[in-house]
């Protein structure tokens, strides 16, 4: 009894058998692990490589260049009509004493940023004494030029291969030599609204769109969110009317987000005659979308208290109204946030419904309103993607991770929220 | 007066007549050696909502309107100048002349009957806008001294509060169900303006998709092609790819955390799949257009394989991805609602566990995991940006998934974006696909809820 091999169940096919069971157990665990390392692995791959590509963004290649700020140029009397350009190609030109003839200057001037004289234009209508005198700046090069010291553009190649010129990489390792060449912080990516020049494109028109378009979204879906999962919840009689409600909300969760695109111009741009590109029409686009994805989670959170709450209030004497105002929501009130959080943030990386309602237009302006034409960040960064320029790339990465840096802080505020404010029951 | 004014007027009168209702019940009560029916806060909102209600409905209403019946109106006053304007003439007149008016058209491009237009439209507005502002303001006083002459001690302001109260709560939740209408509504009535320029059957069944205008009228193909096979079979190919990297990744992955793994991988591996859902889709499109594509290609081509750059793959393979932690969540929530006592049984039979999950866990799972699977196709049939940034344009009917093919979500935004008429076939075909769209998502969601209906087994 004792030797394994008396017994009759231990013959070996049996333990063939177990054995191959075995095996499959492991393969199988083996196959799980696997999908969960792909899965990880796209994931950390996916972050770090959009990351790795936004990198060159956030920097850019400043050259100093001594100006003479002379009354040719600009004069005391009305400094805002200064020819800034002219005086920094001026600087640029002494820089360079050899390049003489239109063509070959027309050239030089391309080497700098088409935003190189906007410090200097700033700093001389603050200080009107600096007219007249010289001074010392940093100013931008062209993005071209700043690929090219980032070591992106690859300078072995045969000039017909590369964007950059041989004369521009003369002239930029001229200005190396003279250790007149700095990378700085490139604050205009924060500053500016959109450029066709990569180095002036910045993400600020695109933020403070996406700000008043979730301003208009929060707005209309978050008391009519609240409303309408207070009533199916807490008031409505279980009837046919509010069975069909359930189910038309469960679907309208599913509904692709660019048939509500669909919707908002065939109602609101051609039936409302609302602006085109306005936030308030985004807003409202993304608050019908966001609006079932409030009810959901308000109703689960108004689910989750125990019935003793609201009989120990209808005991003291309070009414139905006052159950729900003075007790429930209150409670309810953390998983209300958390829901809409969430629900907001959807919606803020959203972009197939706004490009239907025009808000993807080039638009250089920061919105002052709801109703001046705007674009949202991941409008932005579609835009960006679809510009063939090289420079572009990068400032799309960038607009990407402020964009999921954004996302991100929001969700953790989410989950933060719950877990300090759940009570359970 | 501005909208936004009047409406902080209404706010500023809503407030005071909160504050004066209170005041005026205490008042009033303490007059009387009447028990009060309703506490003073009822009495105060009563009389607010009394003041605000109505002038609010009212300012909405007419900001909402009345830019219709003034348009209207002003193309009635246009076509009595000129009679003989076509309808197209006379969209871009009335553009002009709203331009002209807000101070956007340039004088030299103005003739007399811009001019003309332009004052009569101001007039219009600034009538209308005098108006608006008078019946809110005088509907709001009315209201007021209606709300505060009912106030008695022994009225009962707090059931007439609540019922308003109730009302409002009826119309958010109407919403939802307006909002269906309206999506089934504005599809169906522009798809059928769609079907008198183009049958339904050419649509439905036609294999060529070349939706461009004619300049001219005698051009050749000037009328287009709208027949949408290709763009169903590219959706199908790239929808086909997606479940082929979601189902497997997605199910083994929710088999493994739900029934393998220790605490501590569940409590990093599934926040890291929640990150991946949280990602907008706009950033996978972005990297699926310049990473994963040209990675393709390129490796493509290095064992002789020709990929085109807006293959249908690159796009598949990374919407898969994107709906991974769909199926993933989805799956993970019905393995773990089957009962333990399954598992201990086929245990105590002497099953292994990967036994247990495929013989046992996995079959009494199937109708939510097959229903997560439709939810997820119907997710990625209505993906747009992945397949916007990475498949291609043209239409191609193709089985081959190295080659570009396009599809109805790729065609709904090239059709509408940019500016255009909204009579032409091709801005109606947007709104034919929205609803193809539509109906096949809505079936999927349908099937989805059938199927865990009709196959889910109770366990209780």
């Amino acid at each position: 009894m004792t030797d394994k091999s008396d017994t009759k169940s231990h013959t070996e096919a049996y333990e063939a058998r177990l054995k191959k069971r075995y095996r499959a157990e492991r393969r199988f665990r083996a196959y799980g692990m696997a999908a969960i390392m792909t899965a990880g692995l796209i994931l950390v791959f996916l972050l770090s490589s959009i990351v790795y590509s936004s990198l060159p963004a956030f920097s850019h290649h400043h050259t100093r260049l001594d100006i003479q700020v002379s009354t040719d140029y600009v004069s005391a009397d009305a400094p805002e009509q200064g020819n800034y350009l002219g005086l920094v190609r001026a600087a640029l030109r002494d820089q360079f004493p050899e390049v003489s003839g239109r063509r070959d200057k027309r050239a030089l001037y391309k080497i700098l940023s088409i935003g190189a004289s906007d410090e200097l234009q700033k700093r001389v209508i603050a200080e009107p004494d600096l007219i007249g005198t010289r001074l010392s700046l940093d100013v931008p090069l062209s993005d071209d030029i700043d690929l090219m010291l980032k070591g992106l553009i690859d300078r072995t190649l045969p000039e017909s291969d590369r964007i950059v010129s041989d004369r521009d990489l003369v002239w930029a390792d001229k200005l190396l030599a003279e250790n007149r060449i700095s990378r700085k912080f490139a604050f205009a990516l924060f500053t500016n609204g959109d450029s066709r020049e990569p180095e002036m494109a910045g993400i600020r028109g695109a933020l403070v769109g996406s700000l008043w378009t979730l301003l208009v979204t929060l707005i209309v879906s978050f008391p009519l969110g609240v409303l309408a999962a207070i009533y199916l919840e807490e008031v409505a009689p279980k009837n046919r009317a509010t069975a069909l409600i359930e189910v038309n909300i469960n679907n309208l969760a599913a509904v692709p987000s660019i048939v509500y695109g669909l919707l908002g111009l065939a109602v609101f741009i051609n039936f409302f005659h609302l602006p085109r590109s306005a936030p308030l029409v985004g807003g409202f686009v993304l608050a019908l979308m966001t609006l079932p994805r409030i009810i959901i989670p308000t109703r689960a959170a108004f689910a989750s208290i125990p019935p003793s709450i609201r009989e120990a209030a209808l005991g003291v004497g309070a009414s139905r109204t006052q159950v729900i105002m003075h007790h429930v929501l209150p409670l309810a009130m953390p998983g209300i946030l958390t829901g809409t959080i969430i629900g907001l943030a959807q919606a803020a990386g959203e972009t197939a419904p706004l490009l239907m309602i025009g808000m993807m237009a080039f638009i250089v302006d920061v919105p002052g309103d709801v109703t001046a034409k705007a674009t949202v960040l991941p409008a932005q960064i579609y835009m960006w993607a679809n510009n063939p320029e090289r420079a572009f790339v990068a400032r799309t990465s960038a607009g990407i991770v402020v964009l999921l840096t954004l996302l991100l802080v929001v969700n953790a505020a989410a989950i933060y929220f719950r877990r300090r404010f759940e009570k359970r029951w | 007066m501005s909208t936004s004014f009047l409406f902080l007027c209404l706010l500023g009168l809503g407030s005071f007549s909160f504050l004066f209702g209170r005041r005026r019940i205490r008042a009033l009560s303490g007059a009387v050696s009447v028990k009060q029916h309703s506490r003073d806060v009822y009495h105060g909102s009563f009389v607010a909502l009394c003041a605000v209600l109505v002038p609010l409905i009212v300012l909405l209403a007419w900001s909402g309107l009345s830019p219709l019946l003034l348009d209207a109106m002003l193309e009635d006053f246009l076509r009595r100048q000129s009679p003989d304007l076509s309808i197209g003439e006379m969209g871009v007149l009335i553009a002009k002349v709203k331009a002209y008016s807000v101070g956007s058209l340039p004088e030299a491009f103005a003739n007399d009957l811009i001019r003309n237009g332009s004052d009569y439209f101001a007039l219009l507005r600034s009538n209308s806008n005098t108006a608006r502002s008078v019946a809110v303001i005088l509907l709001a006083l009315g209201g007021l001294a209606y709300g505060a002459g009912k106030l008695a001690p022994r009225f009962t302001a707090r059931p007439a509060v609540e019922r308003v109260f109730e009302v409002v709560m009826i119309i958010a939740s109407a919403i939802a169900i307006l909002t269906t209408i309206g999506i089934v509504l504005s599809l169906i009535f522009e798809t059928f303006r769609f079907f008198d320029k183009v049958p339904m059957m050419d649509f439905l069944f036609g294999t060529s998709w070349s939706p461009q205008i004619a300049i001219r009228e005698d051009q050749v193909g000037g009328s287009g092609s709208f027949g949408a096979i290709p763009l169903f079979a590219g959706t199908m190919m790239i929808t086909f790819i997606a479940m082929l990297v979601a189902v497997p990744i997605g199910l083994m992955s929710a088999v493994y955390l739900s029934e393998y793994a220790n605490p501590r991988l569940r409590g990093f591996a599934k926040p890291g799949i929640e990150i991946l859902a949280g990602i907008p889709t706009v950033v996978y499109g972005f990297f699926a257009a310049l990473m994963v594509a040209p990675f393709l290609r390129d490796s493509g081509a290095d064992i002789g394989l020709t990929l085109s750059s807006e293959s249908a793959l690159a796009a598949g393979l990374v919407m898969g991805i994107m709906i991974i932690p769909f199926i993933s969540s989805l799956s993970d929530d019905v393995i773990n609602a089957v009962p333990q006592t399954l598992r201990d049984g086929a245990a105590a039979l002497g099953a292994t566990q990967s036994e247990t999950i495929r013989q046992v866990v996995l079959p009494a799972a199937l109708p939510g995991i097959v229903s997560a699977i439709l939810l997820a196709i119907s997710r990625a049939i209505g993906e747009t940006m992945i397949v916007v940034m990475a498949a291609g344009v043209a239409a191609n009917l193709t089985a081959n998934p190295f080659e570009s093919v396009t599809t109805v979500t790729v065609q709904i935004v090239m059709l509408l974006v940019g500016d255009q008429e909204f009579d032409s076939a091709k801005t109606l075909a947007a709104f034919a696909l929205g609803l193809v769209l539509f109906f096949i998502t809505l079936m999927l969601n349908v099937l989805a809820l059938y199927v865990v209906n009709r196959f889910r087994e109770q366990y209780d």
